[in-house]
């Protein structure tokens, strides 16, 4: 069953222009569509990946999904329920079952907290547990995470190294007992060599405690390696979805296509077809209504330009990909 | 609470007192300013039992000879007055009045624009409009005609005085807070406290406060500062406590007396109390200024 459903979820940014622009020039604000009609469902005890560059819209979705920001358009269902426009005590629970770990160990640790504080905020906030309790549950999530209490529990952020904050950024969503985890780019601000170790602790975590979680990342390696389905986005929509493994080794979108194909291959002898991808990447500011790939696919015609086709949500499992030329492309 | 939980959540707070002295010892005349200022603070403390005479006593000299507009001497350290007034004493006691009326309106002025700025630059929008317009009209307010007013209406009493003294200082705090906490509420462990559950007033006072703890010491010094010259000067004006002497109240008289350029010393002991003690507060708040912003530690 879905424990997350995302149903055409969208996301604009008015920009507004000048005083006198709007007086005297008559110019109207336009809209950058962040993300626009996302579906996606999240199935229990699954890791979804979303991959894509820099401006796709994942950021945005994470945090719509935590309640950090509301929604242009659409709706997100927890367990069936919205989360829109949840107050008191419901969004409270919501902020419990939903546990966001962000991107930037260095900006989203409070300066001036103590590790064990950090890790006690979420339970204190809520009202969860206190005195003992609280001390116990701390020091056993700082343990498995790999940070022995003794030595890390009394000190500031500062101390620590970037692998070990983002540890205590995980162990301060997990003492929260959540049942999803939305890992917003975990691994971008650490080190290549220490990046093994939190994936590793990051899916013991999963195995262990048994939640769902959305894991972005612009890194298709690491979301094969981790993810059980991979969502592609592109410029806030939605261009392929699908099993990992299928996503990976038969993409079926042109975007996927050159996406997997840009994925650096350690071997100084292979070769393989430059990606068919001309310009540059652009930004969703009053995007045309159709595929935003369009005007960099090689396979692009004018249907392409004026209509998008949304993906359905009906079969988790399907692979599937929002473009009018599937056929035409075939694999491969 | 028991003192060790006590000192543990003062220190969560930021506020432990060997983790500020530490600060302060980092530049010298910071310690030399604390230092001035914990002796301003026990001669308050102890003034009855310092003062040799009552503030408005008439002396005689041990000749038995009406002492007058005496120059320092073994017998008037600093001084007496046209009427016989030891200035001395008169200084001691006069301490106490300016480092309450200091302190007392320094830290009430430092809550109040602390919490306007916080609660302004946190909420943005109507709130912000409503706190910061209310701010402005205070800029806009003259001290010494709205301290008149205030004293004409309810009376010389050190209470008015604090209350116009607070209402007036309040203002440049309240905007310095307003904008770090700006500042601070964008970052992203501000985005993670409400992720984790946080509610607005728990982001406030648990996560930002601490935040720009450094910047409020800062400006409760300077407020202090403030405190104490705009009281000397409103004392200076005649519109002190006339029950109460304080430093500014000294050069009241001086200035009544009519013998401002025959006795250097009656001039010379309050003005340069004034100015020790303010600078001093300058000194100390140099330290956390440090804190505050970093970029003008020493290279």
């Amino acid at each position: 069953m879905a424990i997350l459903e995302l149903a055409n979820l969208s996301r604009h940014f008015e920009i507004r222009p000048g005083l006198l622009d709007r007086a005297f020039k008559g110019k109207a604000s336009s809209y950058i569509k962040a993300v626009q009609g996302l579906n996606v469902t999240v199935e229990d005890n699954e890791i979804l990946g979303i991959a894509g560059e820099s401006g796709c819209g994942k950021s945005t979705t994470c945090t719509m999904i935590s309640a950090l920001m509301e929604p242009s358009d659409g709706d997100i269902r927890f367990k069936g329920r919205s989360i829109l426009g949840l107050k008191g005590k419901a969004l409270k629970d919501y902020r419990r079952s939903v546990q966001m770990i962000f991107q930037d160990p260095y900006e989203s640790l409070n300066p001036r907290f103590r590790i064990a504080d950090i890790v006690a905020e979420g339970p204190r906030a809520l009202g969860l547990w206190r005195g003992e309790e609280l001390d116990r549950r701390v020091h056993a999530i700082l343990s498995a995470v790999g940070l022995p209490p003794a030595k890390y529990a009394e000190r500031f952020p500062h101390e620590l190294s970037g692998g070990e904050r983002q540890r205590v950024g995980i162990a301060s969503a997990l003492i929260m007992e959540p049942e999803m985890i939305i890992a917003d780019e975990p691994l971008s601000m650490l080190d290549v060599s220490i990046r093994a170790g939190i994936l590793d602790l990051m899916r013991d975590m999963q195995a262990q405690k048994g939640f769902a979680s959305i894991y972005v990342s612009h890194d298709l390696s690491i979301l094969g390696n981790v993810a059980d389905r991979i969502l592609i986005m592109y410029l806030g929509q939605a261009m392929e979805v699908g099993p990992a493994r299928e996503v990976i080794l038969n993409p079926k979108h042109p975007y996927t296509k050159a996406l997997i194909g840009a994925v650096p291959v350690p071997d100084p002898r292979s070769r393989r077809a430059v990606p068919n991808v001309r310009g540059d990447l652009s930004k969703p500011i009053d995007p045309p209504p159709g595929c935003r790939f369009a005007p960099r696919c090689p396979h692009a015609d004018e249907s392409c330009k004026t209509k998008f086709i949304a993906l359905d949500t009906q079969d988790p499992q399907k692979h599937q990909a929002a473009c009018h030329k599937l056929a035409e492309i075939g694999h491969g | 609470m028991s003192a060790n939980a006590m000192s543990r959540s003062l220190r969560k707070l930021g506020l432990g007192l060997k983790e500020h002295y530490g600060i302060i010892a980092t530049n010298k005349l910071s310690l030399l300013g604390f230092w001035i200022i914990v002796l301003f603070t026990l001669v308050a403390a102890f003034a009855p039992w310092i003062a040799p005479h009552e503030p408005w006593e008439m002396l005689f000299d041990s000749k038995g000879e009406f002492a007058a507009l005496r120059a320092p001497s073994w017998e008037f350290p600093f001084g007496t007055t046209h009427l016989g007034y030891d200035l001395y004493s008169q200084l001691v006691l006069a301490t106490r009045t300016t480092l309450l009326i200091g302190a007392t309106s320094g830290f009430i002025s430092i809550i109040i624009g602390a919490n306007i700025g916080l609660i302004a630059g946190y909420y943005g929008g109507k709130v912000d409009e409503v706190l910061m317009r209310l701010t402005d009209i205070l800029y806009g307010m003259p001290f010494l005609p709205f301290i008149i007013i205030l004293i004409a209406l309810f009376g010389r009493k050190l209470e008015f005085v604090i209350l116009a003294i607070v209402l007036i200082i309040w203002r440049t705090s309240a905007r310095v807070i307003r904008a770090q906490t700006i500042a601070i509420k964008q970052r992203q462990f501000i985005a993670m406290a409400r992720a984790r559950g946080a509610s607005d007033l728990r982001i406030i006072y648990v996560h930002i406060l601490p935040n720009v703890l450094p910047l409020l010491l800062l400006y409760a010094a300077f407020n202090i500062a403030w405190s104490i010259i705009t009281e000397a000067s409103a004392s200076f004006l005649g519109f002190g406590d006339g029950e109460t002497i304080s430093w500014g109240g000294m050069l009241y008289e001086l200035w009544l007396s009519g013998k401002t350029r025959v006795a250097w010393w009656w001039f010379a002991t309050p003005s340069v109390c004034i100015i020790l003690l303010v600078t001093s507060l300058v000194f100390v708040s140099r330290a956390y200024e440090e804190v505050a912003n970093p970029r003008l530690r020493k290279r």
